[in-house]
């Protein structure tokens, strides 16, 4: 048991996300979480005033179903998988987050900095987190897809497109790291 | 009945998501910060064992449960679509610290404020919708 309930080193995880990748395509679908958001629109009765949302919603039922099975998954792992929450990041990792002033850095798995409901429930904060999503859901549908489908499918099966745009991905995540973040907090 | 297989998965994925710490803000901003090995040889194992598997797909050497072909659709080409949206969703991935399969994930954690970046994120492809005719592809 000590074997599950101890952190997955990357050689476990890499292999199981490979597997189910392959499972979902064995069983006649794929593996992308990004396009949910638009089936979410969808279902909102987007398709009423845009018509790149007329869709049949109800053929990405199943994609849905996987995202319910992947909050079920996160909720069965933080009752009965995990009896610590810490990451143990590298200490420069944390050293660095101190000094753009995000403290307890892997003290659990977010920083209260942005996720804490007082951060939350305060203007900069619901911001910070309502402007994170807008790009993370604009970015992905613009580039067809987010790191399921452009970083784990579509390199896995060599296509160019997703190599352009996860390079993209490390354009913008190394810009927010090493040049916004600091300026946040 | 023919759901539930696909919420199976889904629970695997939630826990592995959990497990990995890829649902960890830290776990980005580390692999940001190139001071990990972690999610990089998480990505870079999944692709190569995808490779793999694409391999005998293209192969016909595996085929659906029902016996049909499977047929990876290519991505949509087009530098613009592809660098322009991979930035913003870049950026946004080192801020939320999540990328969308995550963000599910960590609901099942009880982060209550996860939710507000959901919303951000149906909202970013709403307005993608909206305004996909006047962007470069």
């Amino acid at each position: 048991m000590e074997f599950i309930t101890q952190p997955w080193a990357w050689y476990v995880a890499g292999p199981i996300i490979a597997i189910i990748m392959f499972l979902l395509y064995y069983f006649g679908e794929r593996f992308g979480v990004s396009s949910n958001l638009e089936t979410f629109c969808s279902i909102g009765g987007a398709g009423r005033f845009v018509d790149y949302f007329k869709i049949d919603w109800k053929q990405n039922s199943w994609n849905l179903i996987f995202v319910a099975g992947g909050i079920t998954g996160g909720f069965i792992a933080s009752q009965w998988l995990s009896p610590s929450n810490a990451v143990a990041i590298n200490p420069q990792t944390i050293q660095d987050l101190a000094d753009i002033g995000i403290q307890n850095a892997g003290a659990s798995y977010l920083p209260d900095e942005i996720f804490s409901i007082e951060t939350m429930l305060t203007l900069k904060g619901f911001l910070i987190l309502l402007v994170a999503g807008v790009m993370v859901g604009f970015g992905a549908r613009w580039a067809g897809g987010c790191t399921s489908g452009h970083a784990i499918v579509g390199l896995s099966n060599l296509e160019l497109p997703s190599l352009i745009s996860v390079v993209g991905f490390f354009i913008g995540g190394l810009v927010m790291t090493w040049l916004i973040l600091p300026l946040l907090f | 009945m023919k759901y539930i297989k696909f919420f199976l998965v889904g629970i695997l994925f939630g826990i592995v998501m959990s497990k990995a710490e890829i649902i960890s803000w830290f776990r980005i901003y580390e692999m940001f910060k190139f001071q990990s090995f972690h999610m990089y040889g998480i990505i870079g194992s999944a692709v190569v064992l995808g490779m793999i598997s694409m391999f005998l797909f293209r192969k016909k050497m595996v085929k659906t449960f029902e016996g049909n072909e499977i047929h990876v659709p290519p991505k949509k080409g087009g530098l613009y679509r592809n660098l322009l949206g991979g930035i913003l969703f870049g950026l946004g991935w080192a801020l939320a610290g999540a990328c969308p399969g995550p963000m599910f994930v960590l609901i099942g954690h009880g982060v209550v404020s996860i939710l507000v970046v959901i919303f951000g994120a149906t909202l970013g492809a709403f307005l993608y919708g909206t305004f996909k005719n006047k962007l470069p592809h």
